[in-house]
């Protein structure tokens, strides 16, 4: 998939949810929206990216995101 | 012998809470006050010669054949204008009104030709049946004095003609298009015998004419004829169904002769649009039977072969080796499929359990993604269901009017026409109120007998912006009904939402730089809609196509919540859906995410229920969107894809990426009943059937299920869910229908909104809307009635994000797109009618400051280009344009409008935006590179099509 628009779309994601005062609450909605909208393919190129370094331009709830909820957008490895 | 005389009362029915009770002609009968005795008589089985009454509309009085006795009272009165009252006693025969009666139709006969035998109305003109009932044998005056036999027919409307000779000036036709159409477009010009029906200083088609039909209907003679009749003959036979265009979902009864049809009228007991239609349904079914029909099966290997036509047999197989191929080699995620707001219920519903079941993945979609995935998206996270809260009929009941990012007079027109019948309000009711936010003047914004209390002009891309500083004037100002919000919300979102919009920085004056629109105004039109009892939203796409749309939809959910308008009729959220199946479409499951019934494939128990019922794992995870799969396809991960109906290659934006993935594709599958455009690039083709040609259900923008109906054979001999069915067996998953109610029945099963339907009891009332169970067994015309769905309301906070899309010093101007009247969607089928002497091409609108600074004439070709991409159009100086802004729509492909659209998406739900694009206009006479590619592409793709495929004829 195309990493910058990958990172793109989930950093609109964060910006809708940035709003939202109570921080967990911001960073559990990030990561509920990806696992409920995103492909897992999807989802796996995002967390792969992150996994190699900082993402450039990633926003910082999309980051923390990917840190602590991993277990939750990790797909299950399936055919 | 078949009549297509349907039962006139004369007169519109009444719905007063009292009743009077009355004889007619010695029968006791009893109806609501204020109905005329023309009404009352023909409930009570007496028909009453009329001419100038029909039950449309509003009686008249003035052709005096209807004349009564009322016991005690003197003179004739005319029974179409003459309200019932209590005791009286009318007699519809007497020896003097007969007298009368063949008095007036003498006097009309005797300016009237005496050609019945050869006139197309013959054995359907209800001056013919008048003569004949009213006894008329002879006419004493000649032809010899002052007669208007000679006027000259007008025939240059596409679909019907005028031909004043036959007029009886019974004005029915002038007095359709004020009150059913809202366009006033005729007039009676002169007096007595001189007067005579007019469609302004010029004809038909150069005049305001919409081509609505009401007139037509409307005529008792031969005056206003369809020129389908005037070819074809009479009918032999009606069938009621429902229109394939837009999401007004309009009933029609199909009159046909055989398998042919011969025309389409609308459906007086159409419960969308109360017998009346546009242009669209009315008229343009011709592309049906259009010779550009694939009628045959067709394989090819690689893009640039000739096709092959074989069997469906052979097709199937084809089709089914190669996803079984391409699943073997890249997995089982490499597959997916799309279905199409242009397909019934039945048809999407067996597209996505192929998909879930058959392919084993959620890669499913629908073109809803494109257009209003983001209402499905914003509705269940506040109100809890993801859909509009009401019907159409409540329009009559609201007074005041939002209209957002929507076109109704183009895009719902019959719609359109019901809310400003309620914006001009009646004699003794004031209009409702008109508050209009787009970047356009649309029509609504001002036509005859209507105007906009506000318009808010703003730039394109502020529609959430705007929305804020509605709600803050309204919070604020202290308009908000807490009684309201207290009762029916979850009051924790509810306080923060409302510290959110009170801050300045989403005050109407903040924001002022950012929307363009004065602050005053937008103060204004929050109180007009704070104030009014019954407030009412319409949106279309101009809110959904954008970077923000479901943001949008939410702070349009919000703004209703807040107002307290939403749980009862005159009120609500009303998305006006764009296809006639876009409601029904996503209802039915085939958003990768979702099953049936917008329950997320994560769900366990309802991924078991639908395991059970199919007998097949359900992936627990979402699949790819449409613009996800077009990465996955130029990424190479996403190999083979079943299309039915839709055409992403002219509808998606950024269209050289669109192309990049469908030529990266090993298999693409397209069902259509044209070669579109997405087929140029296809391996498999099986052709699809029209509506005429196959039963299912299409749900429109007020959740009503609607029949679609059978009337002649599929001319390629299957029927869309029959090839599904077939393909999916080719696949080694069997599913077993003998008729689509069977599906509806699997539908019903499975789906605890649809619990109720089933083809029986749409046959009884005609249409059901949606959720229909045990709760509502007829039906829910209004939803969240004494709760919302979820429970509590809930209050989404909508910063305002601006778009990524910005105007430079290359590209200075925002480009925004629409649609028009005349053509629908991509085209392919308005554009395979008359309607394209409406618009034969797309143009770009430009605003005439813009025009000047650039050296653009109207009417010169111009370039538009974007980051993206470039192609050549006409240009439109028009003052509907706000300076800074062009406006265009893509009927065309070969206008190439989405080859400039970008790749930017809503946030939530990756539906385009279509609606904001940086572009720069330069004239220029030739056709872009992208244009000449792309006539070169289709000329060839035309030529590898056998020609024994399209006219359908064995090998
Ligand atoms: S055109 Fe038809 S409806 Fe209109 S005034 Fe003439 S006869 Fe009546
Ligand atoms: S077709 Fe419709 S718009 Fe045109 S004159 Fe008749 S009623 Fe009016
Ligand atoms: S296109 Fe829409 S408004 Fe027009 S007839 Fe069809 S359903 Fe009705
Ligand atoms: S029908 Fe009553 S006056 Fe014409």
């Amino acid at each position: 998939m195309d990493g910058p628009k990958l990172v793109r779309m989930a950093n609109q994601i964060a910006t809708f949810f940035a709003t939202e005062p109570v921080r967990a609450l911001a960073v559990e909605g990030v990561a509920g929206h990806l696992k409920r909208f995103w492909e897992p393919r999807m989802r796996r190129e995002l967390l792969a990216m992150h996994a190699a370094g900082p993402v450039p331009g990633l926003h910082e709830l999309v980051a923390e995101a990917l840190r602590t909820q991993r277990a939750q957008l990790e797909p299950a490895a399936r055919g | 012998m078949y009549s297509n005389k349907v039962l006139d009362h004369g007169t519109p029915a009444r719905s007063a809470p009292t009743t009077v009770s009355l004889q007619i002609d010695g029968a006791t009968v009893t109806v609501p006050a204020g109905t005329s005795l023309m009404r009352a008589a023909v409930e009570a089985g007496v028909k009453v010669p009329k001419l100038c009454a029909t039950d449309s509309l509003e009686a008249f009085g003035s052709c005096r054949l209807c004349v009564v006795e009322v016991e005690g009272r003197k003179g004739f009165p005319a029974s179409c204008t003459t309200p019932c009252e209590n005791g009286m006693k009318v007699k519809t025969q007497t020896p003097k009104v007969a007298a009368l009666r063949r008095n007036v139709m003498e006097l009309y006969i005797s300016d009237h030709p005496l050609d019945c035998l050869t006139c197309p109305a013959n054995g359907n003109c209800e001056l013919q049946d008048m003569a004949g009932v009213v006894g008329l044998r002879e006419v004493r005056y000649g032809y010899q004095g002052d007669n208007h036999l000679q006027a000259p027919k007008d025939t240059s409307n596409p679909y019907f003609t005028f031909d004043p000779s036959k007029c009886i000036v019974c004005s029915r036709c002038v007095r359709a298009c004020e009150e059913v159409q809202g366009t006033f477009a005729l007039t009676v010009q002169g007096r007595g015998f001189e007067s005579k029906i007019a469609s302004g200083p010029t004809d038909f088609l150069n005049s305001e004419c919409v081509s609505c039909g009401a007139c037509v209907q409307a005529c008792p003679t031969a005056t206003l004829m369809e020129k389908s009749i005037a070819e074809q003959g009479q009918p032999d036979h009606a069938v009621v169904t429902t229109c394939a265009y837009c999401g007004v979902g309009c009933a029609f009864r199909a009159e046909m002769k055989g398998n042919e049809v011969v025309r389409m009228v609308p459906h007086k007991d159409g419960k969308a649009n109360h017998g009346h239609s546009c242009v669209k349904g009315r008229f343009a079914w011709g592309y049906a039977t259009h010779p550009d029909r694939v009628k045959k099966p067709m394989i090819r290997a690689r893009i640039t072969d000739p096709w092959r036509e074989v069997t469906w047999d052979e097709a199937f197989a084809h089709a089914a080796s190669e996803i079984k191929r391409i699943q073997a080699k890249y997995g089982r995620t490499s597959v997916g499929g799309i279905t199409s707001s242009r397909c019934s219920n039945e048809e999407t519903f067996l597209v996505q359990k192929l998909v879930r079941a058959g392919f084993g993945n959620n890669n499913v979609d629908t073109c809803a993604r494109v257009c209003h995935s983001p209402t499905g998206y914003g509705l269940k996270q506040t109100l809890g269901e993801s859909a509009g809260t009401q019907d159409f009929d409540s329009v009559d009941e609201t007074d005041c009017v939002i209209v957002i990012g929507a076109n109704p007079t183009d895009g719902h027109p019959v719609f359109a026409s019901r809310m400003k019948r309620r914006l001009r309000g009646t004699a003794t009711e004031p209009g409702a109120g008109l508050i209009v936010i787009d970047p356009r003047r649309i029509d609504l914004v001002r036509t005859p007998h209507v105007e906009a209390g506000f318009h808010l002009q703003l730039k394109p891309g502020t529609n959430v912006a705007v929305l804020n500083a509605l709600a803050h004037v309204v919070v604020t100002e202290g308009l908000a009904r807490e009684d309201y919000v207290r009762e029916r919300c979850d009051l924790a979102e509810y306080e923060k939402w409302k510290a959110f919009v009170s801050l300045p920085k989403n005050s109407p004056e903040a924001l002022e730089a950012a929307t363009g629109v004065p602050a005053a105004q937008i103060r204004g039109a929050a109180r007009l809609f704070a104030a009014a009892p019954n407030g009412a939203i319409y949106y279309g796409l101009g809110v959904t196509e954008h970077s923000q749309g479901s943001t949008t939809v939410m702070a349009i959910a919000n703004l209703a919540m807040v107002t307290g308008n939403i749980g009862r009729p005159g009120v609500g959220v009303n998305p006006l859906r764009g296809q006639n199946n876009v409601q029904g479409s996503c209802d039915m499951g085939s958003f990768p995410h979702e099953l049936p019934g917008y329950r997320h494939v994560g769900d366990a128990a309802t991924r078991e229920l639908f395991q059970k019922a199919w007998g097949r794992p359900i992936d627990d995870e979402p699949g790819l969107r449409i613009p996800n799969m077009f990465d996955a396809a130029v990424d190479g991960s996403f190999k083979a894809l079943y299309v039915q109906g839709e055409d992403i290659a002219q509808s998606d934006p950024d269209t050289a990426h669109v192309q990049h993935a469908l030529e990266s594709l090993e298999c693409l599958i397209v069902q259509d009943i044209f070669l579109n455009e997405t087929a140029k690039y296809a391996h498999v083709f099986f052709p699809g059937s029209s509506f005429l040609e196959k039963d299912g259900t299409f749900t429109n923008a007020e959740r009503r299920i609607s029949p679609v109906r059978k009337v002649m054979p599929p001319l390629a001999g299957l029927a869309d869910w029959e090839v599904t069915v077939a393909f999916a067996k080719a696949l080694g998953y069997s599913m077993h229908y003998d008729h689509p109610a069977q599906i509806m029945d699997e539908i019903a099963r499975l789906t605890p909104t649809f619990t109720g339907v089933s083809y029986a009891k749409l046959d009884r009332l005609g249409s059901i809307q949606w959720p229909c169970n045990a709760d509502a067994p007829e039906g829910t015309p209004y939803m969240h009635a004494k709760q919302f769905v979820r429970g509590k309301g809930r209050f989404f906070l909508t910063e305002y994000v601006e778009t990524p899309e910005r105007t430079t010093r290359q590209f200075p101007l925002l480009l925004t797109t629409g649609r028009i009247l005349s053509q629908y969607n991509v085209g392919a089928q308005t554009r395979r009618t008359h309607n394209t002497v409406w618009h034969d091409a797309d143009v770009l609108e430009i605003h005439a400051h813009d025009a000047e600074q650039r050296g653009i004439r109207d009417g010169d070709l111009v370039s538009l280009q974007s980051r993206k991409g470039a192609t050549t159009l006409r240009a439109v100086v028009t003052e509907r344009m706000q300076p800074g802004v062009v406006y265009t729509t893509f009927h065309h492909p070969e206008s190439g409008v989405n080859v400039v659209t970008t790749e930017n998406s809503d946030w939530a739900t990756n539906c385009p935006e279509y609606k904001v694009t940086a572009v720069q206009v330069v004239p220029h006479a030739k056709k872009s590179e992208w244009q000449e590619q792309f006539g070169r592409f289709s000329d060839t793709q035309v030529g590898l099509v056998p020609k024994t495929a399209v006219r359908g004829e064995s090998r």
